[in-house]
């Protein structure tokens, strides 16, 4: 071990943000996100999605925000995806694996995409004027907290979202309700 | 670099809040050689302990009173061939029992065996071992269907389902605890698994008696959550052995099957370790606050060091117990030398405990400090497990309807009732 990396360690430092992270992670996250659309069998398109979004929450880690990654590992890998395989193990396979993959949208989705990726790489160029160089500090044991005041306010104040949070609360459960009724025929 | 493995010994946070690679090794390292052992020894112990709930002797011939047989058991699965069914899928089937084992070991990062005795406190800890540990039920499923045959498929069905409807009443059971931590002077909750049990020990009292009897209702709906989480009797819908043969690992063979059976111990241990730490006061012993003299402190250290002479002493009956004819010569002797050991292992601890009884910084008060909490962790820990073998053995294996019938219309409502009502009565009490 060099001396440079010996006094980085004494003084307490993690070296949780390398780049070599950042690169496995998003390496994975694209290679296995490309995965999910060119696997004939469904279910190891599901496996490959699961291995993008861990990848994912790997990256919400980087940028300091753990309660993300947390929500991100609980939420989809470990109840949508479970539900998704559900699902596609109900089906069958044989014969889905068959069928022509991409069918006659393509090229909507084509553009779909292309905007998308214009979107990001002027948001890329232009970034410097939007956004500050290197985003909040947000200190790392505090971000739940952080979170926590801007939806719910404290010390009695409303907090910034917290309206914005009702609504979509409420359009949530709107959605439940309206998923139950249209499944089930006498209630 | 001995300076660098030696600065983290004076210094009171985890590996992983130090920053200190070497000594977060070390710590993984002793909890997987732990959790090893002691999956072994709760194989015995299983095995003992259903034996004898039904009269029966349980395994006696390989070494004195089978103690042998779990070791017996890993060789022969070690060396028993590895069969792969011709039309599952390859690649799938291979790596389904690793998904499980990874998913149950990962967890073991933020398992907070003492306020420094973990490998790394995270803030969102918690969090992380509800979302890793429920990782798990992928490898479960993923093998079910890898097998390309019917009765793994059922299984894995029903635990998928099984799994996402106690997820919810276990989520909001666990929310109910988290609502606790919040009720200090500060008005700031914690998901950290430390802070949490920090928590406990500001308030003066473990979140299963706080605000009777809602932290005592939240328990028990996680304490019933998580034996269907980890798919064991009377929930064992999943490997139900009288319907599917063996439910999702029917077509395992190997070492394979005892990954699994490895994870299935893994991930008890692990729920267990969160219920202590919710609401059981984690590492704390009983009542640090009202018997904090320091002759309380030295009485409870010496514990670890009674339960390990208690031990001993009951070997050394068995020894004694032992038919005194020459067949079992062999037997007497490898058990003296195991209550020996046990004795031996007694002393230690009764001398670090005598050695460290002053609270200064010396090493041994340290490591009497250590001892302590993991024991305390453990035995809680231990008496979880024990539950796990007792429920196994009185309670017939629920129905499918009636398991998802109590998992949505039983403890879901009254899980958010007492989510609801904790946080009502915590705003009106605090």
């Amino acid at each position: 071990m060099n001396p440079a990396m010996n006094s980085a360690f004494n003084a307490g430092m993690a070296p949780v943000a390398t780049p070599w992270f950042f690169y496995v992670l998003a390496g994975l996250a694209v290679a296995s996100g490309v995965a999910v659309i060119t696997r004939r069998n469904a279910v190891h398109a599901a496996l490959a999605l699961i291995v993008t979004l861990l990848s994912v929450a790997g990256l919400y880690l980087m940028l300091y925000a753990p309660f993300v990654a947390g929500v991100q590992i609980i939420v989809y890998a470990g109840g949508i995806m479970v539900l998704f395989l559900f699902v596609i193990m109900l089906v069958n396979i044989e014969r889905s694996s068959k069928e022509r993959r991409f069918n006659r949208i393509w090229p909507v989705g084509l553009v779909a995409a292309c905007a998308l990726m214009a979107l990001f790489v002027s948001a890329i160029v232009k970034g410097k004027a939007l956004f500050p160089d290197r985003g909040m500090p947000l200190p790392e044991s505090s971000n739940t907290q952080q979170i926590a005041t801007l939806l719910y306010g404290e010390a009695g104040r409303m907090g910034q979202y917290t309206f914005a949070f009702e609504i979509a609360s409420l359009l949530l459960l709107v959605a439940i309700l309206g998923a139950v009724i249209m499944t089930k025929k006498k209630i | 670099m001995p300076n660098f493995i030696m600065s983290y010994l004076g210094s009171k946070v985890t590996p992983g809040e130090a920053g200190n690679q070497f000594w977060a090794l070390i710590y993984v390292l002793i909890i997987f050689a732990g959790v090893a052992v002691a999956v072994l020894a709760m194989n015995w112990i299983e095995r003992k302990a259903l034996a004898h709930f039904q009269i029966r002797l349980g395994p006696m011939r390989v070494g004195p009173h089978g103690l042998l047989q779990p070791i017996a058991d890993a060789v022969k699965l070690m060396l028993k061939e590895d069969i792969i069914p011709a039309e599952a899928d390859q690649f799938v089937f291979w790596i389904a029992p690793l998904i499980g084992l990874l998913a149950a070991f990962t967890v073991y990062t933020v398992i907070p065996f003492g306020p420094s005795q973990a490998v790394s406190d995270m803030n969102i800890g918690i969090l992380f071992m509800l979302g890793v540990s429920s990782l798990g039920v992928l490898g479960i499923v993923v093998s079910g269907w890898a097998s390309n045959s019917h009765y793994p498929l059922i299984g894995a069905l029903r635990s998928s389902a099984q799994m996402v409807s106690y997820e919810v009443a276990m989520g909001l059971a666990v929310v109910s605890a988290i609502l606790m931590t919040s009720l200090n002077a500060t008005g700031t909750g914690t998901l950290s698994m430390i802070g949490i049990v920090q928590a406990q020990q500001q308030q003066g009292v473990w979140f299963i008696f706080k605000f009777f009897p809602l932290g005592f209702l939240a328990f028990v709906i996680f304490a019933i959550a998580m034996i269907a989480e980890t798919n064991r009797a009377p929930f064992d819908m999943a490997e139900a052995e009288s319907e599917l043969t063996a439910g999702y690992h029917t077509e395992y063979s190997g070492l394979r099957w005892s990954l699994f059976m490895l994870a299935e111990y893994a991930a008890m241990i692990a729920v267990s370790s969160i219920a202590v730490t919710l609401w059981l006061g984690g590492w704390m012993r009983p009542f640090p606050n009202l018997l904090h003299a320091p002759a309380w402190d030295f009485i409870f250290s010496l514990f670890p060091g009674l339960t390990f002479l208690g031990l001993a002493a009951i070997t050394f009956v068995g020894v004694a117990r032992m038919p005194s004819q020459s067949f079992f010569k062999i037997q007497r002797i490898g058990l003296a030398v195991f209550a020996a050991v046990l004795g031996f292992i007694a002393l230690l601890l009764l001398v670090i405990a005598v050695a460290g009884r002053s609270a200064d910084t010396s090493v041994a008060a340290r490591f009497r400090e250590g001892i302590d909490y993991v024991y305390w962790f453990v035995l809680k820990v231990a008496v979880f497990m024990y539950l796990f073998i007792w429920y196994r053995a009185t309670w017939p294996r629920y129905r499918f309807d009636q398991l998802m019938k109590i998992g949505w219309k039983v403890m879901l409502p009254i899980s958010l009732g007492v989510l609801i009502v904790t946080a009502i009565v915590g705003v009106i009490f605090s």
